[in-house]
C-alpha cells in the first residue's frame, strides 16, 4: 500500500492511525451541517416529532428547497437578494478603495503613512458590533437608515484592513525593481500598478476579496439594528425570526442555511492555502 | 489613464534611499478614499457614540439634552450588571482557553502528512467560512429537550435517560453556548497556530532530534517557544472576537427572560433593541469600546503588526 507511505516516513501503524483521527475530526466540523442538511429534507411533522427520528421516514422531501421561499416568517428571496447586494457592493468598493491604499503604502514613503498603518490595524481588531450604537444613531441623522447603502459602507469600512493588509503583504513581495524599469521607461504609478503588479499578486485580491465577500455574507449585529424592513434584512438575520417560535419549521431554515452556507464554503475553500499564509502574517481576524 | 498621477523617476543617484518618499499630496489619490472610508465609518461613529453617551435620546432617536455623565451612573448602578460582568468574563476564558488547547492539538495533528489531510484541512475551515448564526441554530434546534435531535443521540448513547432543556435555564445555556464559541473559534485559531508550526524551521526540529530531545521535550522547548507570537496573535484576536459576540448568545439565550444569561455585548442589543435607549446603549457600548481598547493596546505592544509595515 504505497499511499501510506508519508514525507516523515511515519509507520504503516501510525500513517493509518492518523488517517482515523483524521475521519473522526472531519466528522466533527461537518456533523453540525449534516444534521442541517438532513434536517432540510425532512417534513414539518417529521421534524417536530417527539422522539424525533435521525433520518427523513418519509423520504427525503427535496421540494423543501422549492417551497422555503414563501413563509410567512420571513420574505426569503428578497433577504437573499439583500445579502447578495450588500455584499457584492462591499466588496467592490473595498476592491476600489483598497488596492490602490495597500500598493502605495507597499511602495512609498509619505507624511502620515504609520498613521494610515495604524489606523487600519485597528480598524482590523474592531468589528461592527462594537461600534452599532454610534453608527445606528449616525445612519439616523444621515437618512441612511434601514438602507442597503448603510450596510455597504459598513461592511466595506470593517473590511478594508484586512483587504489593505493583506494585499501590502503581496506588493511588498514584488521586486521593487521591476517597478524601477517601467518607471524609467516613463510609465505612471497607475500603469506600473495595473499593468506590472496586479498581474503578480492576483493571488492576493482573490484572497481579499473572498474574505471580505464572506464576511459582508454573514455580517448579523449591524444589520440585525440598522435594517428594520423584513425585505431590506439579509438572511443572517432574517433566519433568526424563526428562533423561539412555537412550531418552528426548521426545514425551511435549514435549507435556507445550506443555500447560503454551500457557496461560501466553496469559496473559502478556494482560498485555503494562502490563509495559512496570510495569517503567518498574522493578516487575518 | 490621468496623467496628473505621473511621477518623473527619481535620479539615480538618489535611487538608493528616498526615490520612494512622496508628498502628503501626492498620497491623496492612493490613500484617500481607504482614509475617507475608516473616518466616516470607524472613527467618526465611536466619535459620536462617545458623545450620544453624555445626551439624553428620546425612543425615536431625537437627542433632548446634555446629562453630563448621568448616562454612566445608571449604568454604573444597574443591578444587572455585576452578573453581566461576570458571565461575561466566565464567557471570554473559558472559550479562549479551551480552545487555543484544542486547536494546539488539532494543528500539531494537522502538520503531520497523512493521506486525506488536505480534505481534512478543508472541513476544518467549514465553520469558519458558515455564518455564526446558521451554525448555532443547529446547534438550538438539536438541544431542544422534545424534538431535539442532539438529545435524542445522547440517550441513544446511554449518557441521558430524557431528552434535557439546554437552552431554556441560563446557566446550561451559557455552557452549551460556549461550546458553540469553541466550535466556530477553532478553524481560525487552528490555522493561525497551524501557520506558526510552518514557520519553524525544519533545522531548528533537526537539531533537536540530533541532540535526542523526545517528543515532548521538543514540544515544549523548541515547538512552543517559536509559537509564541502565533499563540499571542491566536489568544488576542479571540479575547477580542469573542467579547465582542452577539449571535451565539442571543440564539441560546434569546428566549431565556431577564439577563441571567447576558454578556456586556448581548445586553448593549437589549438595551438598544427592545429597551430603545439610544443614550444608555451608547454609555454601554463605551465602557465595551474601552475595554476593546485596552486589548487593541495589547495587541499592537505584543504582537508588533506595526514592524511589518
Amino acid at each position: 500500500m504505497a499511499f501510506l507511505v508519508t514525507a516523515d516516513r511515519a509507520s504503516r501503524k501510525t500513517v493509518i492511525m492518523r488517517m482515523l483521527i483524521g475521519v473522526l475530526v472531519v466528522l466533527i466540523f461537518l456533523l453540525p451541517y449534516l444534521t442541517m442538511l438532513i434536517g432540510s429534507i425532512k417534513t414539518q411533522a417529521e421534524i417536530l416529532s417527539i422522539p424525533p427520528d435521525y433520518l427523513p421516514r418519509e423520504g427525503a422531501q427535496w421540494s423543501n428547497y422549492a417551497s422555503m421561499w414563501a413563509t410567512p416568517e420571513t420574505p426569503v428571496p428578497y433577504n437573499l437578494i439583500s445579502t447578495i447586494v450588500i455584499s457584492v457592493f462591499a466588496t467592490l468598493l473595498v476592491l476600489l478603495v483598497a488596492t490602490p491604499a495597500a500598493y502605495y503604502t507597499a511602495r512609498f514613503k509619505f507624511p502620515g503613512k504609520m498613521v494610515f498603518m495604524f489606523l487600519v490595524i485597528v480598524t482590523q481588531m474592531l468589528q461592527p458590533a462594537v461600534l452599532t450604537a454610534g453608527l445606528f444613531k449616525q445612519m439616523l441623522a444621515w437618512d441612511l437608515h434601514d438602507t442597503w447603502l448603510a450596510m455597504i459602507l459598513i461592511n466595506a469600512a470593517f473590511n478594508l484592513a484586512f483587504a489593505v493588509w493583506i494585499m501590502h503583504s503581496f506588493f511588498a513581495g514584488v521586486p521593487r525593481s521591476i517597478d524601477e524599469a517601467a518607471q524609467i521607461d516613463g510609465a505612471g504609478k497607475l500603469r506600473v500598478l495595473f499593468t506590472i503588479n496586479l498581474p503578480l499578486v492576483w493571488p492576493g485580491i482573490v484572497t481579499a476579496v473572498i474574505f471580505t465577500f464572506v464576511s459582508c455574507w454573514n455580517e448579523f449585529a449591524a444589520s440585525l439594528v440598522i435594517l428594520s424592513t423584513a425585505e431590506n434584512q439579509p438572511l443572517s438575520v432574517a433566519l433568526t425570526k424563526f428562533v423561539g417560535q412555537y412550531s418552528t419549521a426548521w426545514q425551511y431554515v435549514f435549507g435556507v442555511s445550506i443555500v447560503a452556507i454551500v457557496p461560501v464554503i466553496i469559496l473559502f475553500a478556494l482560498i485555503e492555502k494562502r490563509l495559512i499564509g496570510g495569517l503567518a502574517a498574522g493578516a487575518v481576524k | 489613464m490621468s496623467t496628473s498621477l505621473q511621477v518623473t523617476p527619481a535620479p539615480a543617484k538618489r535611487r538608493k534611499r528616498g526615490n520612494d518618499s512622496q508628498s502628503l499630496l501626492s498620497s491623496v489619490p492612493w490613500i484617500g478614499p481607504a482614509l475617507l472610508l475608516i473616518l466616516a465609518m470607524v472613527v467618526y461613529p465611536a466619535g459620536y457614540m462617545i458623545y450620544n453617551s453624555t445626551r439624553k435620546i428620546s425612543s425615536v432617536g431625537t437627542d433632548l439634552h446634555s446629562v453630563g455623565l448621568d448616562n454612566f451612573v445608571t449604568v454604573f448602578q444597574d443591578p444587572a450588571l455585576p452578573r453581566i460582568m461576570i458571565n461575561t468574563v466566565v464567557w471570554v476564558l473559558s472559550v479562549v482557553v479551551i480552545t487555543v488547547l484544542l486547536s494546539l492539538a488539532l494543528a500539531q495533528f494537522l502538520n503531520k502528512p497523512f493521506p486525506g489531510r488536505t480534505f481534512v484541512r478543508m472541513a476544518v475551515i467549514v465553520p469558519w467560512a458558515a455564518s455564526v448564526v446558521m451554525t448555532t441554530t443547529v446547534f438550538y434546534y438539536g438541544l431542544d429537550p422534545n424534538y431535539g435531535i442532539f438529545n435524542k443521540f445522547f440517550i441513544d448513547i446511554g449518557l441521558m435517560d430524557e431528552g434535557f432543556g439546554w437552552t431554556k435555564n441560563a446557566v446550561p445555556a451559557m455552557l452549551v453556548s460556549i461550546v458553540v464559541a469553541i466550535f466556530v473559534s477553532i478553524p481560525f485559531t487552528t490555522y493561525t497556530l497551524l501557520a506558526g508550526m510552518q514557520a519553524i524551521p525544519e533545522e531548528t526540529l533537526e537539531a533537536a532530534r540530533v541532540d535526542g530531545a523526545g517528543k515532548w521535550k521538543t514540544y515544549i522547548f523548541v515547538i512552543l517557544p517559536q509559537l509564541r507570537s502565533a499563540l499571542a496573535v491566536a489568544a488576542l484576536i479571540n479575547i477580542i472576537n469573542v467579547f465582542n459576540n452577539l449571535p451565539i448568545l442571543k440564539v441560546m439565550t434569546g428566549s431565556i427572560p431577564g439577563n441571567s444569561a447576558d454578556t456586556l455585548m448581548t445586553y448593549i442589543f437589549k438595551v438598544l433593541q427592545f429597551d430603545r435607549r439610544l443614550d444608555i446603549s451608547s454609555a454601554l457600548s463605551v465602557v465595551n469600546f474601552a475595554i476593546v481598547v485596552v486589548i487593541v493596546a495589547i495587541y499592537v505592544k505584543s504582537v508588533k503588526p506595526m514592524q511589518e509595515v
